[in-house]
């Protein structure tokens, strides 16, 4: 072998000693939590004003992610220091109170912050957006659990039956990305939910190197990069000039998730979740409303069997009175907004509101959340 | 010295001559075999392997036409037979996959067409190259009209409607129906670069600079596999003189060319690829407000651009390293330049050489035949050379505003200069005036190229003006 032969393999396996080691010392001490609270998101860009999400970031700059740290880092909510006179108000829900089809101005929460509240003692409203295009009552309680750091006095906790069914809470990437997060709320609360269920993901050592995590960080990077395009157009979803409408006409299927008439058992739901939400924002001293959001409610085909394309009526109405009952047991504000918007205000589904369906809900809300105050 | 001892100089001598040949052999099939593997699928039912089969086929009637030794011979040689052999082998084996159902796919995207249709191609290939070899001399109308053809085709793939029609026709021939043609059908990887080597050997054989080469050598130059996709467009002379060079594979020339690929990776694929996310385009161009942002889109796919081109020609330059034969420099920090004309001579070099080479010299030298000023040849020359590279990425009027641009602007800079030389001696005689002279020149020449990039990045003129009038508030 010759010299230059001997220099080039010892270079080539220095560096592969060294990538071995920088691989494992990833490894051990995990760095993608710490390097999520890292942001240039309310320092050189401004913070986003809803929970990052997206599926076209090319037109949207926006993307989905796992690690809460970034996604709560890149909100308004992590740039905000609370004043001594702002009423602050966390809008926790799917992707009706995140938005769907609607910019950041006809959110729900967007709407409630034009509308400048004042409490009765002459505090501001400020409502963030905290929701998340998913419908599981176990994401929102993971949401929940990292929102109450902020100070909130409010938490409103938008939910719908399809967020509830016991055996789909797990069902969501974010939630099983965040295993350890959510073994840790199922301690705590004594949840249902089994800490070993395999949807919860347990990475392996090589997942858990610099190489396994390397989507992680690359979603890190694209997120800190798309915040120029953010501050620059202050687009954060692509909102297409047509859509496929919500389903009207309904198939005459009586069935819900499995289940069938006559009776919705509430052990098939998860109350569990609902109430170490409540818990949660109440040991942080907010109060809670939880609102059962807006729902297309029919009148095509087959709408005396259906609401609508997610809700037969009869486990649909069951499910109102199991709600209704659970929290005026425990003396949580509860508002029912199930039909408040008409059939005309909703756009792909039957729980995305057009934003005059959202203003429609807003009012309704803005009465309440002032009585709070 | 005993007889039968062997000095070590003389041994690694021997050794190189007896690696080149398995090495030229080696680059050969690869470039072959490359041009297949890389071509992307098509809507078009087997054009990711009609094309590549095009692009040889043009490549070897090419090399008949150049060929002096073909010319000079009744029936070709041994060694051109064992390459045609060779090449005829590859690619009725490639097809041949067809039969092999798991493998089918293996070096094409799609399965090849039959075996008998190929077989026919290559009758038809080989007959216009003997044809090509007999009629067209170096200095015959023929070459002249082979090179028209391959600009016209080039055109062709670069003109949307015609290319549409290409594609409506090449559907036809496939039994799909031509309404569903589009410009977006033809994707023949690297056909840009493959025309310009051919047109360059054409010309050198025209004015007789053209060496003897072999048809296994000259497909190697035509296809060179790492310079397929994006250049650099070497000539044929200096290419040669590689290829026949003794080769041994030598570490320092290995880890060299390593080194290159790695950098070239990072530039793509790292610094590139993360730009690509901020650079202008035509959504962001619509939906960004504010001068300022602006700015910063239009600097982003400035450097984008650059680093996503001198990427792809590091790791070309590094690949080819690592089997001795040393590709042009594409790019030599162009953007630090202090005025167009260094900028055009340091960015995509290979190409800004092809053009002097094969179209500013000579005219430049047709037009002082007819005692034209010297101002207005080099303002046709520098015009109507940007405008030709602006539209071979493209024929569109931005890609052609693009060349007009940077045509006008080597104009003023060549006229400046000429004005400037006569009068500005001082700060020659000042160091530190003559470093700031070339730093506001570097900051000058980028913002005219990052401006430039304006109309490349954009589809249409009224978007384009658009993004000027926001980046300048207006």
């Amino acid at each position: 072998m010759t010299l230059d032969a001997r220099i080039a393999l010892r270079i080539a396996a220095k560096a592969l000693v060294l990538f071995a080691a920088l691989n494992l010392v990833f490894a051990l001490t995990d760095p993608v939590p710490a390097l999520g609270r890292l942001s240039l998101y309310n320092a050189l860009w401004p913070g986003r004003a809803r929970l990052p999400y997206g599926d076209d970031p090319a037109r949207a700059y926006n993307l989905s992610l796992f690690d809460l740290n970034t996604m709560f880092a890149s909100h308004e909510l992590a740039g905000a220091p609370k004043r001594t006179d702002e009423y602050r108000v966390l809008l926790i829900g799917d992707s009706a109170t995140w938005g769907w089809l609607q910019r950041n101005e006809d959110t729900l929460a967007g709407q409630l912050n034009a509308m400048r509240l004042k409490t009765a003692d002459g505090r501001a409203v400020r409502a963030y957006n905290l929701g998340y295009p998913i419908m599981s009552l176990t994401k929102d309680l993971l949401v929940l659990s990292r929102a109450v750091a902020y100070q909130p006095d409010l938490v409103v906790w938008l939910v719908t039956l399809e967020s509830f069914p016991a055996d789909k809470q797990l069902a969501h990437p974010v939630v099983q990305h965040n295993a350890e997060a959510v073994r840790a709320l199922i301690a705590e609360h004594r949840l249902r939910s089994r800490p070993d269920d395999p949807a919860l993901l347990a990475p392996t050592f090589l997942q858990r190197t610099l190489v396994g995590q390397r989507r992680a960080l690359a979603d890190w990077l694209r997120l800190q990069t798309y915040g120029a395009l953010w501050a620059a157009t202050r687009i954060d979803q692509h909102i297409p000039e047509t859509y496929e409408p919500a389903q009207r006409d309904l198939d005459a299927d009586e069935s819900f998730k499995g289940l069938m008439p006559p009776t919705l058992p509430k052990d098939a739901l998860a109350f569990d979740v609902l109430d170490a939400g409540i818990r949660t924002a109440a040991d942080a001293g907010a109060r809670v409303l939880v609102v059962n959001e807006p729902i297309l409610v029919s009148t095509g085909r087959n709408s005396d069997v259906r609401y609508n394309f997610f809700y037969p009526r009869w486990a649909y109405d069951q499910y109102r009175a199991l709600l209704r009952d659970h929290l005026e047991l425990r003396r949580v504000d509860y508002f029912d907004a199930w039909n408040l918007v008409p059939q005309e205000e909703f756009t792909n589904s039957a729980v995305h509101l057009t934003p005059a369906g959202s203003r429609m809900l807003a009012q309704a809300l803005a009465a309440v959340i002032a009585g709070r105050g | 010295m005993l007889a039968t001892e062997t000095s070590p100089p003389a041994a690694a001598g021997r050794l190189a001559l007896a690696q080149a040949p398995a090495r030229n052999l080696a680059l050969f099939a690869a470039s072959v075999l490359a041009l297949y593997a890389l071509q992307p699928a098509m809507p078009i039912r087997q054009m990711d392997f009609w094309l590549p089969t095009a692009s040889l086929a043009l490549t070897v009637i090419v090399w008949a036409a150049t060929s002096s030794a073909f010319a000079t011979r009744r029936q070709p040689d041994r060694a051109t037979l064992t390459d045609a052999a060779f090449i005829g082998g590859i690619v009725l084996g490639i097809a041949a996959l067809r039969f092999v159902e798991p493998l089918s796919a293996l070096i094409t995207r799609t399965s090849p067409p039959a075996v008998l249709s190929v077989l026919a191609a290559l009758a038809i290939t080989a007959l216009l190259a003997v044809a090509a070899g007999r009629i067209i001399g170096p200095r015959s109308a023929w070459t002249t009209a082979l090179v028209i053809a391959l600009v016209a085709l080039l055109f062709a793939l670069k003109y949307e409607p015609l290319t549409q029609a290409f594609a409506a026709l090449l559907r036809v021939t496939q039994g799909q129906s031509a309404a569903q043609a589009s410009s977006l059908d033809v994707r023949w990887l690297g056909f840009s670069y493959i025309c310009f080597r051919l047109i360059a050997a054409l010309r050198e054989r025209a004015s007789s600079r053209l060496p003897t080469v072999s048809l296994r050598e000259f497909v190697t130059y035509a296809v060179f596999a790492p310079a397929l996709i994006a250049g650099p467009i070497d000539r044929p002379d200096r290419f040669l003189k590689d290829l026949r060079a003794p080769f041994a594979f030598n570490w320092p020339d290995a880890t060299e060319g390593a080194r290159r690929i790695a950098i070239g990776a990072f530039k793509k694929f790292v610094l590139a690829d993360w730009l690509a996310l901020l650079a202008l385009n035509e959504v962001n161009a619509t939906q960004a407000q504010g001068a300022g942002w602006m700015w910063l889109l239009v600097y982003a796919y400035a450097w984008r651009i650059y680093f996503d081109f001198g990427g792809y020609t590091d790791i070309a330059i590094g690949v080819a390293r690592i089997f001795g034969v040393r590709l042009p420099e594409n790019f030599n920090r162009p953007y630090l330049k202090p005025n167009l004309t260094q900028f055009w001579n340091s960015w995509h070099m290979s190409l800004a050489q092809w053009f002097r080479a094969y179209y500013f010299n000579p005219l430049a030298r047709a037009l002082r035949t007819r005692a034209w000023a010297t101002p207005a040849i080099i303002f046709v020359g520098q015009v109507t050379t940007m405008l030709l590279i602006g539209v071979w990425h493209g024929v569109t009027l931005n890609f052609a505003l693009w060349g007009l641009w940077h045509g006008a602007g080597l104009f003023l800079h060549n006229r400046w200069a000429d004005f400037a030389k006569a009068r500005l001696t001082s700060s020659q005689e000042r160091p530190h005036l003559q470093r700031a002279t070339n730093a506001a020149g570097a900051l000058l020449t980028f913002h005219f190229v990052a401006l430039g990039w304006v109309w490349f990045a954009l589809p249409d003129v009224a978007l384009s003006l658009d993004v000027f009038r926001k980046l300048f508030g207006l």
